[in-house]
């Protein structure tokens, strides 16, 4: 889609030292995150590391009390939530959360609200719909009524229709079928690979995670503890150590 | 003048006000999550609205409609901004006690403006009576009635099929996901408010030339709004329209088989078996108040 501004040092995505708290409890501590244009990253980590903390703050669902949120140079930590997708970054929450008594459609529609995808609405659900074929055959379906999968893909299918540069997905995978997890794997691959689209996504299980990313950040009790290209983290003695405990090596 | 006939449209004519006034209630509750407890006083200040430009411009009730609408639509938008916007995300203890506030305030506020005296808003018209099919009715209850409905048909019209109103019911069933729609939710919150704001006005003013105005005047309709919100499943605006008219059902047959004074008696009754029986009332699902219509 839309190519965006590259800041010098080629992040479209930067986050840096970025402190959360929950009232008197401190979430995140100096977590960082960086994407580049086109990339997929995985953000891994165990339960409770503030993985989806830290994708709900660049999103603006959360306000950081100190660190930077940068996107294609601008500044948007802070911004409200409604402000950042107007910015070109989707977010998909957990558990898909589709408006559950509207129809599929309008769950679509809904997704380009933001001001710089509505003039495009028409456009950009023609090309959500060749991604996602099943928009057209449920289309005046409730969206409570889909199964875990297919509410999967029209969650993701709503959040393209926000025309966004980075598209962000917390736990995609969660509580699907191994064959509804290819089929969400390869959508998140065609969504990069044919739309340009940065994608971001939570995912527990390392190899899944890593196997479709280009990079993965992990998380461990709200700090970025290690990251790097996927090959070289799959690999490594630390993440084995992280997510199997001391006694894998 | 035959019985059953009367009874019906009796029944139908005054459904149609109960629910012109609880649907703004339910709307409100639906989308925001918020009870009023200031509907009621709305609707007094509605009913005062029409009774002075009656007495002091002679304005046609049903022309001061029209100006009614825009009116209490900037009377909710403002009473949102000043009042409801701080607490719209505080616990529903702080909102309860600021709607009560309100309530109280927008009271004692008439009752020193208005004095308690109850006034009377009678257009030449007020006698007037229609004759269809052995029924009598009264011209202020149908016209009151129809305009009631018209409105109710809208509103329901405008929340299902408009684009806003489909931000409307987005915001209620997930306002974060709604959020990250690019939905300002503060903007459609207001907006809800003084929608509601502004069907509650217009029941005011169709209620003038029926009922007598005074300060608490908003009490006996809002209690039985709260009932028809409720026996309908919260935030269910079909639920509330029908329980609208059962709750008139019982009261026009109530009062002519037994006895006026046993009206509030019997349909409070009836309210409290459904309870007993459908704690989330005839038409909802249990657990609806927590995901919307």
């Amino acid at each position: 889609m839309s190519a965006g501004m590259q800041p010098p040092d080629g992040f479209q995505l930067e986050v840096k030292g970025l402190d959360v708290a929950y009232g008197d409890c401190q979430v995140l501590w100096q977590a960082e995150l960086d994407v580049r244009k086109g990339e997929i990253v995985a953000l891994l980590g165990p339960n409770g590391a503030g993985k989806s903390t830290l994708m709900n703050t660049i999103s603006g669902l959360n306000k950081p009390v100190a660190g930077s949120v940068t996107f294609e140079g601008k500044r948007i930590d802070g911004l409200p939530a409604h402000q950042t997708v107007g910015e070109g970054i989707a977010h998909v929450l957990e558990r898909r959360r589709l408006f559950p008594f509207l129809t599929v459609a309008d769950n679509v529609l809904l997704g380009a609200h933001n001001p710089r995808a509505r003039a495009s609405r028409e456009e950009t659900r023609q090309r959500v719909e060749a991604l996602f074929p099943l928009l057209k055959a449920r289309s005046t379906q409730l969206a409570n009524s889909l199964s875990g999968g297919e509410q999967q893909m029209v969650a993701i299918a709503r959040g393209l229709m926000a025309r966004p540069k980075l598209l962000m997905v917390d736990e995609p995978f969660l509580g699907l079928s191994p064959r509804m997890v290819d089929e969400i794997g390869t959508l998140i691959k065609r969504v990069r690979d044919e739309e340009g689209i940065s994608v971001v996504f939570i995912e527990q299980n390392v190899e899944l995670a890593l196997g479709l990313a280009d990079r993965g950040f992990i998380l461990e009790s709200g700090r970025t503890i290690l990251h790097g290209p996927s090959s070289e983290l799959l690999g490594s003695a630390e993440v084995k150590r992280i997510f199997l405990g001391d006694f894998a090596y | 003048m035959e019985v059953i006939p009367q009874l019906v449209v009796s029944t139908i004519l005054l459904g149609g006000l109960y629910a012109l006034i609880a649907v703004g209630l339910t709307l409100i509750f639906g989308v925001m999550r918020v009870v009023n407890f200031a509907h009621g006083e709305f609707l007094m200040l509605a009913m005062y609205a029409a009774f002075w430009a009656f007495t002091l411009l002679h304005m046609d009730p049903y022309l001061t409609l029209f100006v009614s609408l825009p009116l209490f639509f900037a009377v909710g938008w403002v009473s949102y901004r000043v009042v409801m916007r701080p607490v719209i995300h505080a616990s529903h203890n702080a909102q309860v006690f600021t709607t009560v506030g309100l309530s109280i305030l927008l009271q004692n506020a008439a009752l020193v403006l208005f004095t308690a005296d109850a006034q009377f808003l009678r257009t030449d018209y007020y006698t007037v009576v229609l004759r269809l099919g052995g029924a009598v009715f009264n011209l202020a209850q149908t016209v009151a009635f129809v305009i009631a409905v018209l409105a109710t048909v809208s509103l329901f019209a405008f929340l299902r099929w408009s684009y806003t109103g489909k931000i409307m019911r987005a915001t209620a069933q997930d306002p974060q996901v709604a959020s990250l729609m690019g939905i300002d939710t503060g903007r459609i919150y207001a907006l809800t408010w003084a929608v509601g704001i502004t069907c509650v006005g217009a029941a005011g003013v169709l209620l003038a030339p029926i009922y007598p105005v005074y300060p608490t005047a908003g009490l006996q309709f809002v209690l039985i709004a709260y009932i028809a919100v409720v026996l309908g499943g919260l935030g269910n605006m079909a639920g509330a329209l029908i329980a609208a008219v059962i709750i008139a059902a019982v009261e026009v047959i109530g009062s002519y088989t037994i006895g006026t004074a046993w009206k509030e008696v019997l349909y409070l009754m009836l309210f409290i078996f459904v309870l007993v029986v459908r704690p989330a009332g005839l038409f909802g699902q249990r657990g609806a108040e927590a995901l919307g219509t």
